[in-house]
């Protein structure tokens, strides 16, 4: 099993014939994800990239028994889309974009509470890089290539440091199983707690490395998760020791507005959690490997 | 984004909830005849800035006449008001509110905010208003009561009834009192606020509620369908490199430091400042170009960095994904030919191509500091500073 997404997951790409949906999609198919089609309302019928155009996210699944989305539509309409793709019964969805009001995230999620467990979609994003399982499947814009197949799980808010990260381990020449962009957005749709419990049960991952930052409350929540429920080993960076108070620094979410939402204070209860701490960004990979060495 | 109390006033009397009479002016003549407008015997001056305890700073002042009102408004306009919450450079004020002053019986907390773990809005009050809800918190933790609002279906009267129950409110003010907090969600959830606070909401001594004090703040993302409180922005209020930034699509925060930062990503900004105060610095800026850090946003951020006059050193820290490296190294020694770089610089590129970027940084005979991991960066920046 691989979390989130593996080489069967046929995968529908929602803001297809745009100019980032169109990239993206490029992208994607090179690194052998298996794209079988798109959605954009009023252009079904067609083709792009060699592939079908549907005009709603019901036809595409109909048609092509899709079961993972992703989603490049601009933001105001991106609340719509990810409950299109959610009543369509896709199972995995990731929101790429940034910029989806929160009102609108709340509303999302309140729609989703219709479905039961098992047939609930699991929302990744928004404002996230997306999924990649290295050498199986990317559903995310992350650079393929610089992700080594193995065994570490990664989750991480920002793009960039998850690109770090993964840049870190490979120079060390570990691997990752799976790579999860949650997304810098205040509310989102999965939070680190989910992403975690899924690497838990991944009998393709060892490891987790979980890269936070200031703000919100899902890095504590996932640190506590861990203490009680998991075995695996994790490992964590939380970015943001120089932030000031009450400032949002550059994601909407990032911003300390309450106690235990500074860097210093989620060090202190993830410590206290049993989880090893990265002390700066430099060494997420050498504290992943000096874990790695001790189990 | 931030609105001025008199605006926020505004919109949640349009919501039903009672405001003392007032009226913003930006003169001394005028607010002595708002203050006859108003009518009455006692006005509360207020100096209108982005920013809370305004009170502690000498924002706020209580006249006698209309001709004190005329002085007081004198006295601060133009000023520039330092409380707690502005830093030292303080904010300036350019509007006034005169408020006719209220005879207060009772001061209460009311307070919205998105609360992040239960994914809903939550409703936040207290007995103790006045105090700010950090002190709040920390003195009088126990009156503090809340409520989370299922916003599939809005806040419901009983909710608003339990809190002012819960206030300690008498029985014969409790529908108002209701209203007032169900006036205040409202405006919350039609408008896309991320913040609603009334503080203190008072019962005068004629047994009105009123909301004395407020604050607003809106989502961002949200603005592109809220026109009408986008027109509400007060660019006076905001610091002029972060508007700078905002109207070129880059995030930008200003901060105390001397090492200017240009990064793609937040998460790889915040931790290349860590960084930097790991290597001893402190960064004079947080700034990210966006994940993909085009060659354009790049000669922006040069521009916007190079205006802050605390910068002594300047890193630059890209990490190339779908752009490669060779194409952001193009952008940052095409930036160099436009704008001149009087402190050091050290760049640090890596990912995808890293090689043929740093190839053509050194054929390009630009002066800069190479370096190859996030810690080289921030050592080299710090040692440049020292030099």
């Amino acid at each position: 099993m691989t979390v989130l997404v593996d080489k069967n997951s046929k995968i529908i790409i929602q803001g297809f014939t745009g100019k980032m949906g169109s990239f993206h999609a490029d992208e994607m198919i090179k690194y052998g994800s298996n794209v079988v089609g798109g959605v954009t309302p009023g252009k079904g019928g067609s083709k792009h990239l060699n592939l079908p155009v549907f005009n709603t996210v019901k036809d595409a699944v109909n048609e092509t028994g899709a079961d993972a989305s992703i989603l490049f539509v601009p933001p105001a309409f991106a609340a719509d889309s990810a409950m299109e793709a959610a009543d369509a019964g896709i199972k995995i969805c990731v929101a790429i974009v940034d910029g989806i009001p929160s009102h609108d995230m709340i509303r999302i999620k309140r729609y989703m509470r219709r479905y039961t467990k098992s047939s609930k979609m699991t929302l990744v994003g928004p404002n996230c890089a997306g999924i990649i399982s290295p050498g199986k499947s990317m559903l995310g814009i992350m650079p393929g290539h610089i992700y080594k197949e193995g065994r570490i799980g990664i989750i991480s808010r920002s793009g960039t440091l998850g690109y770090e990260a993964a840049q870190q381990l490979k120079n060390l020449n570990i691997g990752v199983s799976t790579s999860v962009g949650i997304g810098g957005d205040p509310i989102n749709g999965s939070s680190f707690r989910d992403i975690i419990e899924k690497f838990e049960t991944d009998d393709e991952t060892d490891a987790i490395l979980m890269i936070g930052e200031i703000g919100g409350p899902q890095e504590v929540a996932a640190g506590e998760f861990a203490k009680e429920n998991m075995k695996k080993p994790v490992i964590a960076y939380i970015a943001g020791l120089t932030a000031p108070k009450g400032r949002v620094m550059g994601h909407a979410g990032a911003i300390v507005s309450a106690y235990g939402e500074s860097a210093i204070e989620k060090v202190e209860i993830l410590k206290e959690c049993g989880i090893t701490i990265s002390k700066n960004p430099s060494v997420m990979g050498d504290t992943v490997k000096s874990v790695l060495e001790k189990t | 984004m931030d609105i001025h109390e008199y605006q926020a006033k505004k919109i949640l009397s349009n919501f039903g909830v009672t405001i003392p009479r007032g009226g913003i002016v930006y003169s001394p003549e005028n607010a002595e005849n708002k203050a006859r407008e108003i009518g009455g015997s006692r006005w509360v001056v207020k100096a209108q800035i982005h920013s809370g305890a305004r009170g502690k700073a000498g924002g706020i002042i209580v006249c006698n006449t209309p001709l004190e009102v005329a002085q007081a408004t004198d006295k601060l306009l133009g000023k520039k008001l330092v409380t707690n919450q502005t830093g030292p450079e303080g904010k300036i004020v350019n509007r006034i509110y005169i408020e006719e002053a209220t005879d207060i019986e009772k001061e209460l907390y009311l307070g919205l905010v998105f609360d992040r773990s239960s994914e809903s809005i939550m409703v936040v009050a207290s007995t103790e208003g006045g105090m700010s809800v950090e002190e709040i918190s920390k003195e009088k933790p126990e009156t503090i009561i809340r409520s989370k609002i299922e916003v599939a279906v809005g806040m419901q009267n009983f909710q608003a009834r339990e809190l002012a129950f819960g206030l300690g409110i008498e029985p014969d003010l409790i529908r108002r009192a209701s209203d007032t907090i169900i006036g205040c969600y409202k405006a919350f959830s039609e408008l896309d606020a991320t913040m609603v606070e009334v503080n203190p909401l008072v019962i005068s001594k004629q047994k009105q509620i009123l909301a004395l004090d407020c604050k607003m703040s809106f989502d961002n993302n949200a603005m592109f369908r809220r026109s009408q409180v986008s027109e509400l922005r007060d660019k006076t209020q905001e610091d002029s490199k972060e508007i700078f930034a905002s109207d070129r699509g880059l995030n930008y925060v200003s901060l105390d430091g001397n090492i200017g930062n240009i990064i793609n990503g937040a998460g790889l900004a915040m931790a290349s400042m860590d960084m930097i105060k790991l290597a001893g610095g402190a960064p004079a800026n947080f700034l990210d170009v966006g994940g993909g850090a085009t060659p354009e946003k790049i000669v922006k951020a040069f521009r916007l960095v190079t205006m802050d006059e605390k910068v002594k050193v300047i890193l630059v820290n890209i990490f190339a994904g779908i752009n490669r490296c060779d194409w952001v190294a193009e952008g940052i020694v095409d930036a160099l030919k436009k704008i001149e770089i009087k402190v050091p610089l050290v760049i640090r590129l890596a990912g995808t191509n890293v090689e043929k970027g740093n190839q053509i940084l050194k054929e390009s005979k630009i002066n800069y500091i190479e370096a190859n991991t996030l810690e080289d960066a921030a050592n080299k920046a710090v040692a440049a500073l020292n030099k």
